[in-house]
């Protein structure tokens, strides 16, 4: 690393540099130690976490798409007690953000969460009121402005953690959605979550997915992901982490251009394991070419005049 | 024991056509081949075109020596297909190796296969030098390419075929019972379609032989963070056939 070119800071946390990974794309950072140095990353948004364990869904759980893949987990994780009593304290040594993403069935289960998670070791507290694969809860609470800003108040009220708002692209106007939980208090907004999608197998006329629908994520929904950030950008003053089909430097530069303080690689880290790494060492490149000191100066400078 | 993990563009030396959709492709990539355990596998990516996600190879073959993997696979979809248009000289890129392989700590095993599914058992049937029986089962004799591969390394071998245009007509469990009792395995070693493996796990299991099975399921990563190949286990735990297998006890995972 040449300097502090990428050096920054989001919701007082200091980050080495503003890439972060996306929840459920890495798993709690461990996974990928052979390929990454973690500590290099601005933060690891881990896997979805609920307050009791889910089994996910069965049947098929991805599918390829043209630049893309859809898939239908459905926040299959260990609860989080066992995130707590046994995944935690596992991650210090790799000294990375540890960005916990949590899924609630009621509001007051997002408090409880945000409450649980009040613990050293853990940087911040990512809400996921934007899970299209889940019955119980999830996307209840992304497509409505009320439930989104009820969900961020009572995290808030309970824990001390920054808090990020993940929110739905599946929404009519995901500016509504941005500003609602702006006024309700979130430190930060991280979008898009996945794209819902289907895709069907024309010999068995059956749904590829055993969940029948699911979340499309990869390159394919950039443009889209890119359009809302710059979107929401120019609607709220809160930081917003930007994600949604970035898998190289170029992919990221467009999102901090947008307007975008950081963001987070998702499924291209399924392509390649230390595509990270890349982006970093492609962004510190860039600003150096541009004669830019730091990251921050990119950040919003989309010209539409 | 966990493995260092690799993800390398590596060269394709050889791409040939075995049967009617069915390949096997060998790669240079020493730094895989030195470590990989009879067993594992590797994620590999196309390195140009439109095929986006990384597909799993059973790994046939790793030769420390010549630093090469082999792997056997039938065009089933998209993917495979694009990678049987590979040649020499092409590059792909190779993540592995990964999860975790069959028990080598045994005297006598045998080895029983299922199409496709005999691929990573011939890595094994060398590791375990001429100690394995094989008892294989395909569709027709025109599948069975498999008994010249075997034959350098398996004391005995066994081939059914459901046509009967080989070996014993019928299905490979069919001859099971019969080996189970008379000869004095102290494990099997079975990959293939999931009744067969089903059923060689029962067999196995009321003749007091353990059973190892490795399980083939969608997925991404590899690395064991997507979940995508998540199965359900014995007491009710969900675990990941990508880390905590493909090699899994037959206890695990069917009884």
């Amino acid at each position: 690393m040449s300097g502090n070119l990428l050096k920054t800071e989001l919701m007082g946390i200091p980050m080495n540099t503003p890439v972060l990974t996306a929840s459920g794309t890495f798993g709690f950072g461990e996974e990928f130690a052979d390929f990454v140095d973690l500590s290099l990353l601005g933060g690891v948004m881990v896997k979805g976490t609920t307050w009791k364990p889910r089994r996910g869904n069965d049947g098929v759980r991805i599918a390829e798409t043209p630049s893309g893949m859809l898939n239908c987990i459905g926040l299959e994780n260990p609860g989080v007690e066992v995130f707590l009593r046994e995944t935690l304290p596992r991650l210090a040594k790799y000294r990375m953000n540890v960005i916990v993403n949590i899924s609630g069935t009621t509001v007051e289960e997002y408090g409880l969460l945000a409450e649980m998670l009040d613990v050293p070791g853990v940087a911040a507290i990512e809400l996921n009121v934007s899970c299209p694969n889940v019955k119980d809860g999830g996307i209840v609470f992304g497509t409505d402005p009320k439930a989104a800003a009820a969900v961020v108040r009572a995290a808030k009220k309970w824990t001390k953690k920054p808090v990020i708002l993940k929110l739905s692209p599946n929404v009519t106007d995901i500016v509504l959605m941005a500003r609602a939980v702006e006024d309700a208090g979130a430190d930060a907004i991280s979008l898009i979550n996945t794209l819902m999608g289907m895709e069907i197998d024309i010999h068995t006329w059956r749904p590829t997915l055993g969940n029948i629908t699911g979340g499309l994520s990869g390159p394919c929904v950039k443009p889209v992901a890119l359009r809302m950030v710059w979107q929401v950008a120019q609607a709220v003053k809160v930081p917003i982490i930007g994600m949604g089909g970035i898998s190289s430097w170029q992919d990221a530069v467009e999102f901090f251009l947008a307007g975008a303080s950081a963001v987070a690689v998702g499924t291209a880290n399924f392509v390649n394991p230390h595509v990270t790494m890349e982006i970093i060492e492609g962004l510190e490149s860039y600003l150096q070419e541009k004669k830019l000191s730091n990251i921050r100066e990119l950040v919003g400078k989309v010209n539409c005049g | 024991m966990v493995l260092p993990k690799f993800s390398l563009d590596a060269e394709i030396l050889g791409q040939e056509r075995m049967a009617e959709a069915v390949y096997r492709m060998t790669v240079h990539c020493p730094e895989i081949a030195e470590v990989a355990q009879p067993g594992n596998f590797v994620q590999m990516r196309l390195l140009g075109g439109e095929i986006f996600l990384r597909r799993p190879f059973g790994i046939a073959d790793a030769d420390a020596g010549k630093g090469t993997l082999t792997f056997m696979y039938r065009v089933l979809g998209r993917g495979t297909a694009a990678f049987s248009c590979l040649r020499p000289g092409e590059r792909v890129n190779v993540l592995g190796p990964l999860g975790k392989g069959f028990c080598m700590d045994v005297e006598r095993p045998l080895i029983v296969g299922g199409g496709m599914g005999l691929s990573p058992l011939l890595f094994y049937a060398k590791s375990m030098g001429k100690k394995a029986d094989v008892l294989m089962g395909g569709k027709h004799a025109s599948e069975m390419f498999w008994t010249k591969l075997f034959e350098l390394y398996a004391r005995e071998i066994y081939v059914t075929t459901d046509d009967g245009s080989m070996g014993t007509k019928g299905f490979a469990v069919s001859l099971l019972p019969e080996l189970l009792e008379t000869k004095n395995y102290d494990a099997v070693m079975a990959c293939g379609p999931d009744i067969m493996m089903q059923k060689t796990a029962e067999l196995s299991k009321a003749a007091g032989v353990p059973c190892q099975v490795s399980l083939e399921k969608r997925m991404a990563c590899g690395l064991g963070a997507c979940l995508s190949c998540s199965i359900d286990t014995a007491g009710g735990m969900r675990k990941k056939v990508c880390k905590d297998g493909p090699v899994f006890w037959a206890e695990e995972v069917f009884l």
